[in-house]
């Protein structure tokens, strides 16, 4: 039994889990229809192929989404707003994720921002988060 | 399966809705159960098909004697009782349970006896890449695709408060509601925020409770004590969405809204304006929104401005979530069994805001986050 909200792999997501701790954001593309596609499995999402692999990504994002999570429960102990937003990556699929280095209001979270890549170091695993393109250092 | 070939002959919910921390998932599950049973003339020796979402159904028919031919716990969430009676209607037709059960019971707000959920778990997809963002409680995790929707439509959070204080004008009257204070959008808006653009009143009550329904053939149910207020399937209709929301194949409709309401709009052999009554899964404001258009009850960006012109309030033209829906009724976690007992209400003409005339309903309903759905025509009159 894990902690409420950490992520437990399986074999087919290991790739994803490895490049997060190694500062990379990974999907996954089909040799044969040549798609990008998520979440992790061993055989295209879109034409089955299993001629599939694991690509470090752009980590380039827009907004398409959000809430601001007034009462958030996951990660154990948080208790500022959360972004809760779904994006999608410059290679074309969509994920959820959070938006760091906000204020976390509405006027600062503007749909269709870009957005780009980090990654958050939750101790037992690190988690790909985005922040606004613009206030990216 | 013909439309009006099975009937709803048993009805009913645990006497007491609302904070029961004396009452474990399994005995709601029971006393609503035994209700429904006794309520259509029968005894648990009659019931010889059972189905149920969560505990399993073999819990159920254990908890009450029942020996069961027939089993099905389909487990997709709230809106699961949808997809419950057509199974069950199929399966009454095809001979293989002749009076099925459908229960419901959960302690959603005190939380006594309840199981773990399968799609909760840390190595599910969702327990891999929602719920780490927080996306963990359904306030977090149905709500995300909503800016994206009202957005592209020219909508906003109005469109959301609209929702509530239409539904509230229903249960304002209703002594088993848990809202009943009638309510303004400037007081809506007002509320605490729960998740940006959600504040409190958007989001649905939490609370204890059960309710369950029994089938049995249209020729059957003739003999029972329930024969002079029959209700009938006309059609149904069911779908699968998505594991996650994320993966919506557009956030801003929902495919099995449409896939299901379809089939069961194609199964009764009604059009749109045939529906006197409508029921809408509504865990959250923004549902009742998404259902109006992806049923095509009315064209995409005019589900706003429907409700906010009263044509889902008392007095309208699509009176829908009469009971003040899941938003203000209650809401044990798996709504969609008092989305189902509601138009069972209006047809028997039983219910404490009751529709005149209503003589067909249309229920949607919704499980998980977007990841499935389940759409019903009930009638009272066999066509």
């Amino acid at each position: 039994m894990t902690d409420l909200g950490v992520p437990e792999p399986v074999p087919e997501s290991l790739p994803y889990w490895e490049g997060a701790r190694m500062g990379e954001l990974r999907m996954q593309r089909c040799n044969r229809c040549e798609r990008y596609f998520f979440y992790p499995r061993l055989t295209c999402a879109f034409c089955h192929s299993g001629d599939v692999e694991w690509r470090r990504l752009s980590g380039r994002a827009k907004l398409l989404s959000y809430v601001i999570n007034r009462r958030p429960v996951v990660p154990a102990g948080a208790h500022a707003a959360q972004v809760i937003a779904v994006v999608q990556v410059a290679e074309g699929p969509r994920m959820l994720t959070n938006i760091v280095g906000t204020g976390a209001t509405p006027e600062e979270l503007v749909l269709d921002s870009e957005l780009i890549v980090e990654f958050e170091d939750r101790g037992d695993y690190h988690l790909p988060v985005f922040r606004l393109a613009e206030s990216a250092a | 399966m013909r439309p009006g070939q099975i009937a709803v002959v048993g009805a009913a919910e645990t006497s007491r809705l609302g904070v029961l921390p004396e009452l474990s998932t399994l005995e709601l599950h029971a006393e609503a159960s035994l209700a429904a049973i006794a309520d259509a003339g029968l005894t648990p020796a009659d019931i010889d098909g059972i189905t149920s979402a969560r505990p399993i159904p073999t819990a159920v028919a254990d908890r009450l004697g029942i020996k069961a031919r027939w089993l099905d716990g389909t487990a997709v969430g709230g809106g699961s009782f949808m997809l419950h009676v057509r199974h069950a209607a199929a399966a009454i037709a095809a001979g293989h349970a002749s009076a099925v059960l459908i229960s419901h019971g959960e302690s959603g707000r005190s939380r006594v006896g309840m199981d773990m959920l399968y799609d909760e778990a840390a190595n599910s997809a969702r327990g891999q890449f929602e719920m780490p963002y927080g996306a963990l409680p359904a306030y977090a995790a149905f709500t995300p695709p909503v800016l994206r929707f009202l957005h592209d439509r020219g909508m906003s959070r109005t469109d959301l408060a609209e929702v509530v204080v239409a539904q509230r004008r229903w249960a304002a009257p209703n002594p088993r509601a848990a809202r009943r204070d009638e309510t303004t959008v400037d007081e809506v808006l007002g509320g605490k925020e729960v998740a940006y653009p959600f504040t409190r009143d958007m989001c649905c009550v939490v609370t204890d409770g059960g309710g369950a329904v029994v089938l049995t053939s249209a020729e059957r149910a003739a003999d029972l004590r329930t024969a002079d207020r029959p209700v009938y399937l006309l059609g149904a209709g069911e779908a699968n969405g998505t594991s996650m929301v994320s993966q919506m194949d557009d956030l801003g409709s929902f495919a099995g809204f449409r896939t299901s309401a379809q089939e069961a709009f194609h199964t009764a052999g009604i059009q749109h304006s045939d529906v006197d009554h409508l029921m809408g899964y509504d865990a959250f404001a923004h549902l009742p929104l998404y259902m109006l258009e992806d049923l095509g009850f009315v064209g995409r960006g005019e589900s706003g401005a429907f409700i906010a012109e009263g044509h889902t309030s008392p007095g309208g033209r699509l009176p829908m979530n009469t009971n003040g829906g899941g938003l203000n009724y209650t809401h044990t976690g798996m709504y969609g069994m008092f989305a189902i007992l509601e138009a069972v209400r209006q047809l028997r003409r039983e219910a404490c805001q009751q529709v005149p005339g209503v003589t067909i309903s249309f229920v949607q309903g919704i499980g998980g986050f977007f990841r499935s759905a389940g759409s019903l025509v009930l009638s009272n009159r066999q066509p």
